[in-house]
């Protein structure tokens, strides 16, 4: 009876490109220069080894004589160091591609723990309701009347408080993560709860119950699937929070330690040469700081609109 | 006498990425002043189309691409859109489908009838007033004066459509195009509305144009009719040739497909015409397919025992047990639905009626009450085993077709989900097997499996929500609405199936419905709803020939007259 051949499914690479998102990314310049700025970014930090000149983290290559120079074609500066060195003769451009590394992972830990969270607890509070709904979303209210950056300090130094003196500064990076990633989740937890409600009454759940599945495994299975959508376009903004939170939380000095430079810690220690007239060493961090923000911001604005189908 | 409105070889396109939509081809048609026209046609045929590109409301990036529009003599096309602003409003009033959202809440409704009133004739304040207590009243809206101070929300759907109505008639128009204006109506509203307008055509000589799916509605109303499929009028004339004697072989089955009241038929006649008709069905053998296996083996136990069952729902949560505000859902509700037996339950929007089924389903809790599913008490210990067990034999089939199905599963997972959950079957391989062979039996193919949902139309969507809960070997199928929301002609297959499958696998039905016609063909026993408590329950035939209860006697009367159809479904 299934003499006719069953594999006519369209590949894969059709079926994306027939798909209205990809056409919609297409149709959209901005979006391409944000995905495209995205990319290179992170391409340039992740391959940091391979493309940096210099190695910041190995002191062979560290020369204090080197140490304060502008860039290469200010007065004063050397052609191997193309945007000058900092106080200690790092070179810049090798130390902003190795801290632009540290934030970006900070940034995607940071926002993968608060989704996890914030969706699991948002689709369990809509789909039971109730007292557990009541108090679940009543504990994001309180947390979301305090100001995410003070909430970070304090789930930050609570967190640096609890550690032994001898591995605080190896588990900071830890630490930041777990700070960031708690403040975040109340957005999650409301996305998802709201994606939920509506799915929660279509009537493909309510045959998932009549079959008898247990409600663990319509959540799994049937509910949280269909509220990804949205929650992609918060985690995609989320990320360019998340890796300002890190910034600022390094740039209080309650962050990664300098040793271990993020882009915030470099415009930290940068800061303190600004009047000494080395504008450099704070400068070209926050360039990039403002540039990987900006195009992740885009992307995400491109998201949501692609991905409502109101607006399209 | 002349024509009011006339088009010519009318072409409307709607440019895509994936190339251009042809959405009328060719269209011709005229209204007279005082005639009713009524433009029919399955949903994608066209007919929305056509009334949208007369006022130039085309929806982006849809144009007209050819042919001429006239009206009162003059050519409507290639007007600017401040002319067309006086035309529409003016001289062509509009009525749409929704009564909900074509009214502002925020305004009321002698503000916007106002409004529209100084629009449209220059008539300025109180004699304004007047003007609009006037078409209130021409309407059907009794102390008009005093609601012109009255919010949308303060009304009922059936109110709000005859402001709607008023509001169409505020520019003293000569021609009304009204799109579906009863779809969202209940049933002895519809009949109330359609009078109206019939009314109003006639007095003020209007001509009208009725865009609709339902032939009850063309057959009450219409003095001529347009047939259209695929973007084409392919019969025109007048109602009592088109519906009793009709030539075109697309009309033919349109006319077959619609379900008769009057008399209660075996099977519809299978159509050509129609997407996945009955033809194309390879069926499984069921004596020896696992499907059979579980097969009702008749005996004279009941099904389905209902008990005094009360439902209410919070409306206003207070502290305070007087301050509450409860809708009685379910009203001592008691029936008991025979091995093997289809019962129908119908009533108008609100009857409670669905709230049964998901109360049966498992889907609420009842205040109280018990429901027995072959003898297994369900309410009183729902979470133990044997109740657990006996709801599995349960399985329903939901109205919309579009929200029924996760549109991130492939088919294969949909309807392999109860059979892999229970742990049905020995491998894998024959999970998938099975599953073939069901998507086989419903007629969609099983080629069907690898697919997503959103790849298949309405009714053979409804195909796949049949052969998933088929996929749970159940005892007793519970029907909501299951062809509502579907096309005439794909509900008479989908109804088909659905009485081929209970007579095969010895099922036993709950069909709910709120289109007494359907539930003619269906059902073996109907009870009658209202406020959520039953009226009346008999057999069919009984009830339709002889209703005892007053509510049943109002309810048939309002059934749309279907004696026009003649013998033309032989």
């Amino acid at each position: 009876m299934t003499d006719q051949p069953i594999n006519i499914t369209p590949s894969r690479w059709q079926r994306l490109k027939d798909n209205d998102i990809y056409w919609s990314f297409i149709n959209s310049p901005g979006a391409m220069i944000a995905a495209a700025i995205t990319l290179i970014c992170i391409v340039a930090v992740f391959s940091a080894p391979l493309i940096a000149p210099f190695n910041p983290f190995d002191p062979s290559q560290i020369s204090l004589w080197d140490g304060k120079l502008p860039p290469a074609w200010a007065e004063g500066g050397q052609s191997q160091y193309l945007l000058g060195t900092d106080n200690q003769g790092r070179d810049m451009l090798s130390t902003i591609l190795y801290g632009g590394r540290l934030s970006v992972l900070v940034g995607i830990a940071a926002v993968c723990l608060g989704m996890v969270l914030g969706v699991s607890l948002g689709v369990i509070s809509g789909y039971i309701g109730g007292a557990t709904d009541a108090i679940i979303m009543r504990i994001a209210d309180v947390q979301l009347t305090i100001p995410g950056i003070l909430l970070a300090i304090l789930i930050n130094g609570i967190g640096r408080a609890v550690l032994p003196i001898e591995v605080r500064d190896e588990f900071a990076i830890y630490v930041v993560i777990l700070a960031i990633g708690l403040t975040d989740w109340p957005q999650f937890a409301r996305v998802a709860r709201g994606a939920t409600l509506v799915e929660a009454n279509k009537e493909y759940v309510q045959a998932a119950r009549v079959i008898g599945l247990p409600s663990w495994l319509i959540m799994l299975r049937h509910i949280l699937p269909n509220t990804l959508r949205p929650v992609l376009v918060i985690a995609t903004i989320g990320l360019a929070l998340a890796i300002i939170a890190e910034a600022t939380l390094s740039f209080l000095g309650q962050g990664i330690p300098p040793t271990t430079p993020s882009l915030g810690t470099l415009i930290r220690v940068g800061n303190e040469y600004l009047f000494s007239g080395l504008w450099w060493i704070t400068f070209f961090p926050a360039i990039a700081l403002v540039v990987l923000v900006f195009a992740v911001n885009l992307l995400g604005d491109w998201m949501r609109d692609a991905l409502n189908p109101k607006l399209r | 006498m002349s024509e009011l409105l006339e088009i010519n070889d009318l072409d409307v396109e709607f440019p895509t990425r994936r190339g251009t939509v042809k959405a009328a081809r060719g269209v011709s048609l005229t209204v007279k002043p005082g005639e009713v026209l009524g433009l029919v046609g399955e949903s994608g045929a066209g007919k929305s189309t056509i009334g949208n590109a007369i006022i130039d409301l085309l929806e982006r990036p849809g144009r007209v691409a050819g042919g001429s529009i006239m009206f009162e003599g003059e050519e409507l096309r290639g007007r600017t859109e401040d002319e067309m602003r006086k035309v529409r409003g003016d001289r062509i009033g509009m009525i749409f489908q929704d009564p909900q959202t074509s009214l502002n809440p925020l305004l009321t409704i002698g503000a916007q009838l106002v409004e529209t009133i100084e629009k449209t004739t220059g008539i300025k304040g109180s004699q304004a007033d007047d003007r609009a207590v006037e078409l209130l009243e021409a309407v059907g809206i009794t102390e008009a004066r005093a609601r012109l101070k009255a919010y949308p929300h303060q009304f009922s759907g059936g109110m709000r459509q005859r402001v709607v109505i008023a509001l169409a008639l505020a520019g003293d128009p000569d021609l009304i195009i009204a799109d579906e204006p009863t779809t969202a109506l209940d049933v002895s509203i519809q009949k109330q509305i359609l009078d109206l307008i019939k009314k109003l055509c006639r007095e003020r000589d209007l001509g009208v144009i009725i865009v609709t799916h339902d032939i009850g509605v063309i057959a009450e109303i219409a003095d001529r009719v347009c047939v259209m499929y695929r973007g084409e009028v392919v019969e025109t004339g007048p109602v009592a040739q088109i519906l009793g004697a009709p030539n075109h072989e697309y009309t033919k089955s349109l006319i077959a497909a619609v379900p008769r009241a009057d008399q209660r038929l075996h099977r519809f006649t299978s159509v050509d015409y129609i997407e996945g008709g009955d033809e194309e069905r390879r069926r499984i053998d069921i004596q020896t397919h696992w499907l059979g296996e579980a097969r009702s083996k008749p005996s004279s136990e009941d099904a389905i025992e209902v008990e005094n069952l009360n439902l209410s729902f919070t409306l206003q949560k207070a502290v305070l047990k007087k301050n509450r505000k409860m809708l009685k859902a379910v009203d001592n509700v008691s029936f008991t639905v025979k091995q093997g037996e289809v019962f129908g339950l119908v009533g108008e929007s609100g009857s409670g009626k669905s709230t049964v089924a998901r109360l049966i389903a498992g889907l609420y809790r009842p205040d109280s009450g018990t429901i027995r599913v072959k003898g297994t008490d369900i309410t009183t210990k729902p979470k133990s085993a044997e109740a657990v067990e006996a709801r599995r034999a349960v399985q329903m089939i939901f109205q919309d077709p579009y929200s029924s199905l996760n549109a991130r599963m492939r088919v294969m997972d949909v309807v392999a989900e109860p059979i892999r959950f229970y742990k049905m079957t020995s491998s894998e391989a024959e999970t998938k097997q099975i599953v073939r062979d069901l998507l086989d039996h419903v007629g969609l193919g099983a080629e069907a499996a690898i697919k997503y949902p959103h790849e298949f139309s309405g009714g053979q969507r409804q195909r796949i929500s049949i052969a998933r809960a088929l996929a749970s070997r159940p005892k007793i199928l519970i029907c909501d609405e299951p062809t509502s929301a579907l096309d005439v002609s794909v509900q008479a297959t989908i109804l088909n199936l659905l009485k081929d499958l209970q007579e095969e696998l010895g099922l036993t039905m709950l069909f709910i419905t709120h289109d007494l016609p359907v539930i003619r063909q269906m059902s073996d026993r109907i009870a009658v709803m209202r406020h959520g408590a039953i009226c009346e329950i008999a057999d069919t035939d009984q009830l339709f020939a002889a209703p005892e209860h007053e509510y049943s006697k109002h309810l048939l009367e309002l059934m749309p007259r279907m004696d026009l159809l003649g013998t033309a479904a032989e």
